[in-house]
């Protein structure tokens, strides 16, 4: 709409930003291929694509990162060279990174002003910010105690802080990489209150996500990028989620998972009172209850960092806890012998955590390597004292197959494959186990949609067969459409229980902001 | 222990103290930076040979101040190299320098000089010599004012007033100026300098530089106005202690300043009473003189509460997406 009046006032109208065959290669990886795109002056353009298509390379290069192989950038008309930082910010271009470039014991003030001081004395230049941010205040609603300092503010205001740093360098081009990952529902819309008001007042922002959502929710066009290539620019108002995911993944992909209803059997895992501190001392978990059955899936909802991560490792045998878990009936060791990820694995508790590349996978070691670890003393890969190499690779080769693993090479390292393919190597290792208990964490982060999709469908599959699932999740759409039973952890509490059909985004997205359920 | 007494550890006390001081400064601004610096001890060292070599060669102090301001930055921009532009451990640099600085002065000053390593004792220009405030004179008489005016604060060398008056300095850079912000930020969140369109590299190499300089005056001190040439090792330890006291101040410019006093004190009492004797058990001289070390592993230790390091430091800044 906003597209068409600009066009329609000023004709020919300059795009705010053009690029025009952008071409970038790392080593052999072709990162952008000839990617040619116009933005209109106060729009909102959405860039969607799955990790590793490129965008944040190609925003890189419009923010003076990396420099184009090829290619060139017109800013408002003009034929602009970025070759740095400085030259973006220059050309009226800001940046809010997807993780925040704040000094954290600054104040507010401090970090706005940084690298645009006027003069080599602080104090006037402490001065005017504290005008202008007041200014900007009221011009966009977007209010920040200037001199609270950033390790004392929520991410949403640090979040308002990397936008105003921008406006207060003048920025007209705002390019948000991923803004909502680290937000919760609420500060999420209000992000998008923010972002819809820039545009009132003739912003361009660059929208970079892998949430189609978000897209169809704010964006006036969406431009999708696959393998590094730009497949298609279109009006989000004639466009579908299902065409945008079949554009970023090059076929038909099934957004819902597609399951029945649970039948949840017998109580497996029993969960009383559980409390973990963390190295520091700090309690992260502060009493937790909870039980899962076979045959259904219970899920974690929570904005990371609120305790999640360590009930995950506690039952996983990756840290010592306080308090009684049992499996099937038979207490566990919390701390101490038999409380390790070995004992946890004998009682049939499988893990896929959260963080594949630190916990879940060696990088440099070969696939059949990663496949093995933790069932390395499994009798089928041993020969008298030594592993059965042959036996792995065949076992290996095995899984890849029926994971779909790209490219099923057993020899390559985990490193060599992308994210979704390295995760298919943990689910599948974990899976393949026909395990109790599986704890799933994060499974789908960093993971593109053709992978998601399968990893739910094996997630769901196992349930089926019976067994008990514990899934972590920061992605409420995750959350939402795998799990049969939702737990809603706040400040390393559970904040209530919902069942997914009957509560919606709202309700969890106040749960996990600590509103309880009363008062939701 | 009468007043005079006390007066003259006190003074002792300063002199013992500016070294120190001159160093720790040094490293604050290295280490707010993001560059951990433990080659303060190699750059005193060799400013600390090549003053007094070129004093003792041209007569002059200035000429050999100089020189070993030239000498500490030239380790200085090693380090800086090394960390800054390729990236390397600043530890292991940090290391090398002061192996460097411990073979290199002795190597140089016995082909030189051939005194056994060490340059000809420095007289008249060759030191600084210390500094009469006005009116010391006419008022050291009066009790009490007069000897803490005329022996506790006149009679030092300019380098020792320099020192005192880099601390208040020092904090006025750091907290009140634009390049004292940004050399707070590159040490916190170098990511976050850089993405604001300010060079990285180039603010580090700047800390690197002032760095280099203070710890060229705090080598030329040790050699030309605390003693009158320079001898194998004269700086002892002195760049570890800064260390120590660098941490214990929490990389605040007034904090170093009482945490180098505090060492300083040390040091004055451990040269004053070689054997303390506190009614009949006779501390032996050993143990004096290793005060000042056992508080810097002690501090070392931690034992002073939680100091918390500039978050960036250490790392070489690699940029990224």
């Amino acid at each position: 709409m906003t597209d068409d009046q600009a066009g329609g006032r000023q004709a020919p109208a300059a795009p705010a930003i053009e690029l025009r065959g952008i071409s970038k290669a790392f080593g052999p990886v072709q990162a952008n291929k000839d990617i040619s795109i116009r933005v209109m002056p106060g729009t909102i353009h959405g860039i969607i694509g799955e990790n590793g298509a490129g965008k944040s390379t190609l925003m890189s290069i419009l923010y003076g990162f990396y420099k184009a192989d090829e290619g060139e950038i017109f800013i408002n008309g003009r034929k602009t060279e970025i070759p740095d930082s400085q030259a973006a910010i220059a050309a009226g271009i800001g940046m809010v990174f997807q993780h925040f470039k704040l000094v954290e014991n600054f104040t507010v003030l401090e970090n706005i002003i940084l690298g645009a001081e006027d003069g080599g004395l602080l104090r006037p230049s402490l001065s005017k910010a504290r005008k202008v941010l007041s200014e900007l205040a009221v011009e966009y609603e977007l209010n920040v105690d200037p001199e609270s300092r950033i390790d004392q503010i929520g991410v949403g205001m640090q979040q308002r802080v990397e936008i105003l740093k921008a406006l207060y360098r003048q920025a007209d081009i705002l390019i948000l990489d991923e803004p909502t990952g680290v937000l919760t529902p609420a500060e999420a819309d209000q992000l998008f209150r923010i972002l819809d008001r820039l545009r009132a007042e003739g912003k361009t922002i660059l929208l970079i996500t892998h949430k189609l959502r978000e897209i169809m929710e704010i964006t006036d066009t969406v431009s999708v990028m696959r393998r590094g290539e730009m497949t298609a620019t279109v009006k989000t108002a004639d466009t579908s989620p299902e065409e945008l995911a079949e554009l970023m993944v090059g076929r038909k992909v099934l957004l819902r998972v597609d399951k029945v209803p649970a039948r949840p059997g017998q109580t497996v895992l029993e969960v009383d009172n559980l409390r973990v501190r963390d190295p520091k001392g700090v309690e992260r978990v502060k009493g937790i209850d909870l039980t899962v059955r076979g045959g259904e899936i219970l899920g974690i909802a929570g904005v990371a960092g609120n305790g999640q991560s360590e009930l995950l490792e506690v039952l996983g045998g990756m840290r010592p806890g306080h308090g009684q878990i049992r499996l099937n009936g038979t207490p566990l060791a919390l701390e101490g012998p038999g409380s390790d990820g070995r004992a946890r694995r004998a009682a049939g508790i499988a893990h896929v955590p959260e963080d594949r590349q630190r916990e879940g996978l060696i990088m440099e070691f070969h696939a059949w390597e990663n496949v093995a670890f933790g069932y390395h003393r499994d009798p089928a890969y041993q020969s008298g004292p030594l592993m059965n190499n042959a036996a792995l690779l065949r076992d290996t080769q095995a899984k890849m197959q029926k994971f779909d693993v790209r490219p099923p090479d057993p020899s390559l390292a985990a490193k060599n494959f992308s994210g979704g393919n390295q995760q298919k190597i943990v689910v599948a290792r974990e899976i393949e186990r026909n395990p109790n208990l599986l704890l799933v964490g994060q499974p789908t982060r960093g993971v593109d949609i053709g992978a998601i999709e399968f990893i739910h469908k094996q997630i769901v599959a196992l349930r089926d067969q019976g067994a008990a699932i514990l899934l972590v999740s920061v992605e409420l759409d995750e959350i939402l459409s795998l799990s049969d039973r939702i737990a809603v952890m706040f400040d390393g509490r559970i904040m209530g229980e919902r069942l997914p059909g009957e509560t919606d985004e709202r309700e969890l997205g106040l749960l996990m902001a600590g509103v309880s359920g009363e008062a939701a | 222990m009468d007043f005079l007494t006390l007066i003259q550890i006190f003074d002792s006390t300063i002199r013992l103290s500016t070294p120190l001081l001159l160093a720790c400064l040094a490293g604050l601004f290295s280490e707010r930076a993001g560059v951990y610096d433990i080659g303060l001890e190699g750059k005193m060292l060799m400013a600390a040979f090549f003053s007094a070599a070129v004093a003792a060669v041209t007569g002059s102090v200035w000429l050999g101040l100089l020189a070993g301001i030239a000498a500490s930055m030239v380790l200085a921009g090693l380090h800086g190299v090394a960390a800054i532009t390729f990236r390397g451990n600043q530890l292991i640099s940090g290391v090398a320098i002061n192996f460097l600085a411990a073979g290199l002065t002795v190597l140089i000053a016995q082909d030189w000089f051939q005194q056994g390593g060490r340059t000809p004792s420095l007289m008249g220009g060759g030191r600084f010599t210390p500094l009469s405030l006005p009116l010391a004179e006419t008022l050291a008489p009066v009790p009490v004012i007069g000897p803490i005016y005329a022996e506790l604060l006149s009679g030092h060398s300019i380098l020792v007033y320099l020192a005192f008056l880099a601390v208040p300095a020092s904090w006025w850079v750091l907290n009140r100026t634009r390049f004292g912000l940004r050399l707070r930020a590159v040490g916190e969140n170098p990511a976050a300098v850089d993405t604001a369109g300010v060079s990285v590299v180039g603010l580090r190499f700047a800390a690197v530089a002032i760095c280099g300089l203070l710890c060229g005056i705090a080598g030329a001190y040790l050699a030309t106005a605390l003693q009158a040439g320079f001898v194998k090792d004269m700086t002892a330890g002195r760049g570890f202690i800064a260390l120590a006291a660098l941490i214990f101040a929490k990389w605040r410019p007034w904090h170093a300043m009482w945490a180098c006093l505090l060492f300083g004190f040390l040091q004055a009492v451990a040269l004053r009473y070689q054997n303390l004797d506190i009614g009949g058990l006779v501390i032996p001289v050993q143990v004096m003189d290793a005060l000042p070390y056992i508080l810097t592993v002690v501090i070392l230790a931690g034992f002073v509460g939680k100091a918390i390091p500039p978050r960036a430091g250490g790392e070489p800044y690699v940029k990224e997406r």
